[in-house]
C-alpha cells in the first residue's frame, strides 16, 4: 500500500463529524464534577454554617483562588491539546491564583501576631485536606484524561499536568465548602500541596496515555 | 494552495474535498520527511514518516479549529511525527523550527521511492479490518462495493475501516 492508496482509505474513513473536542471536554468536566459532588455530599458534605461563613473574606478567597485556577487551567488545556495553537495569555493567567494567595497570606501575616502564624498555617485538618482534595479531584481527572485521548498534545506529560491542575482546582473548590481551616496560610500550604499532587499524577498518566 | 478551504469543505462532509486535501498535502509531507531524514543522517525510509503523518493528520483532524489558519497546525503535527518516528528508531533528534517555516511552500517532489509498502503491516491487523482496508485502499472499491463483497452492512464496513486505520497507527507507533 503506497501513500496514494493510504489516502484512498483515509478519505473513505469520514464518519459523520464527531462532536467537537471542546464540547467533549466540557461534557467530561461536567460528568467528573457531578461525580465529585455526589462523593462530597455522600461523605463529608458542606461545613455547618457555610451560609454565614461565606461572608468571611478568607472563605471567599478559598473559592476565588480555586475558581481562578480552574478557569486558567481550563483555557490552557484547550490550547495544549491542539498542535500549533499558541498558549496565549493562559499560561500567564495561571499566576492569578498564586497572586491571590500571596496577597491573602500577606494580609493574614499582618493580622496575626508572629506566635500564631504556625498554628494558622498548620490548621486543624491538614492531613485530611491532603487526602480529600485528591479524592474529590480523581473522578474529574479520570473523565478529562479519558476524552483528552482524542486530542493531540505535542507534550503529553504537560497536557496531563494541566488536566491535573484543572481537576485539582475543581476538587479543591468543592473541598473548600467543607474545609473549616480558613487561613490563607493554610490555603497556601495544604491546598497547593494537594493540587500539586493531582498535577503530578495527571502528568505521569498523561505521559503514558496521551501519546499519539 | 487552499488547504484550509479544502479541509473546511471536508469537515462539512465533502469526501472529495478531503481526498483533495490529503493529496495536496502529500508532496509537502514528502519534502519535509526527506529533509528531516537527511538532517539526522538516518538510514530510514522517509515514506514511513510520510504515511505515519498522514494517518496522524487524519485521526486528529478535529483538533484543528476551522476559523484558525491551518498551516501552523499542519507544521506542528509534521514536526511532532517526524521527531517521534526518528526517535523511536534510536536517533537523537533536533529539528530546528526553521525547517518548518516554508513547509507549505515546498516544491512538489517526484515520488521516486514513494512505493514504500506499509502493506507489510496489514497482516498484523484483525482479518475484517485487513480485508476492508485492502479492498478500499488497494483495490479501490467504494464502501458500498466493499460491503457487498464481504456481505457486510455499510455501517460495519465503516467501523472496520475506522478501526483498521486506528490499528495501523498503533502498529506504526510500535505499540503492538
Amino acid at each position: 500500500m503506497n501513500a496514494d492508496e493510504l489516502i484512498r482509505a483515509l478519505a473513505a474513513d469520514t464518519p459523520p463529524q464527531a462532536s467537537s473536542l471542546n464540547r467533549s471536554i466540557a461534557q467530561a468536566m461536567m460528568i467528573g464534577v457531578v461525580c465529585a459532588l455526589a462523593l462530597f455530599f455522600a461523605t463529608i458534605g458542606p461545613r455547618p454554617g457555610l451560609a454565614s461563613a461565606i461572608h468571611d473574606p478568607r472563605v471567599i478567597l478559598k473559592f476565588l483562588t480555586t475558581l481562578s485556577l480552574v478557569i486558567a487551567a481550563g483555557g490552557l488545556l484547550l490550547r495544549t491539546i491542539r498542535p500549533g495553537a499558541g498558549r496565549g495569555w493562559w499560561a500567564i493567567a495561571l499566576l492569578l491564583p498564586a497572586l491571590l494567595i500571596a496577597l491573602g497570606a500577606i494580609v493574614e501575616l499582618n493580622a496575626f501576631p508572629r506566635e500564631m502564624w504556625g498554628a494558622r498555617l498548620v490548621g486543624r485538618f491538614a492531613p485530611f485536606c491532603l487526602v480529600c482534595v485528591p479524592l474529590l479531584s480523581a473522578p474529574i481527572l479520570a473523565a478529562l484524561l479519558f476524552v483528552l485521548r482524542q486530542g493531540a498534545p505535542i507534550r503529553p506529560g504537560l497536557a496531563g499536568a494541566v488536566a491535573g491542575l484543572l481537576a485539582g482546582g475543581a476538587g479543591a473548590f468543592i473541598y473548600a465548602a467543607h474545609c473549616p481551616d480558613d487561613s490563607p496560610l493554610f490555603l497556601m500550604t495544604w491546598y497547593s500541596l494537594s493540587i500539586a499532587l493531582v498535577t503530578l499524577v495527571g502528568s505521569l498518566i498523561g505521559r503514558r496515555i496521551l501519546r499519539w | 494552495m487552499e488547504l484550509a478551504l479544502l479541509m473546511r469543505a471536508a469537515n462539512s462532509g465533502d469526501g472529495a474535498a478531503y481526498e483533495g486535501f490529503l493529496k495536496a498535502l502529500l508532496p509537502v509531507l514528502r519534502g519535509f520527511a526527506r529533509r528531516a531524514v537527511a538532517r539526522v543522517g538516518a538510514n530510514i525510509d522517509a515514506e514511513d514518516i510520510v504515511q505515519e503523518t498522514l494517518i496522524a493528520i487524519h485521526l486528529k483532524r478535529q483538533t484543528w479549529i476551522d476559523t484558525q489558519p491551518i498551516e501552523p497546525w499542519i507544521r506542528a503535527i509534521v514536526r511532532h511525527k517526524a521527531i517521534d518516528a526518528l526517535r523511536r528508531r534510536g536517533h537523537r533528534v533536533h529539528l530546528p523550527v526553521e525547517d518548518f517555516e516554508n513547509l507549505l511552500a515546498t516544491e512538489p517532489l517526484t515520488p521516486d521511492d514513494a512505493h514504500r509498502d506499509i502493506e507489510r503491516h496489514l497482516p498484523h491487523l484483525p482479518e475484517r479490518q485487513r480485508d476492508v482496508i485492502r479492498s478500499i485502499a488497494i483495490e479501490g472499491r467504494s464502501i458500498g462495493d466493499t460491503a457487498r463483497q464481504f456481505a457486510m452492512t455499510e455501517g460495519a464496513v465503516r467501523v472496520a475501516l475506522h478501526r483498521g486505520v486506528a490499528s495501523l497507527a498503533a502498529i506504526l507507533r510500535g505499540e503492538t
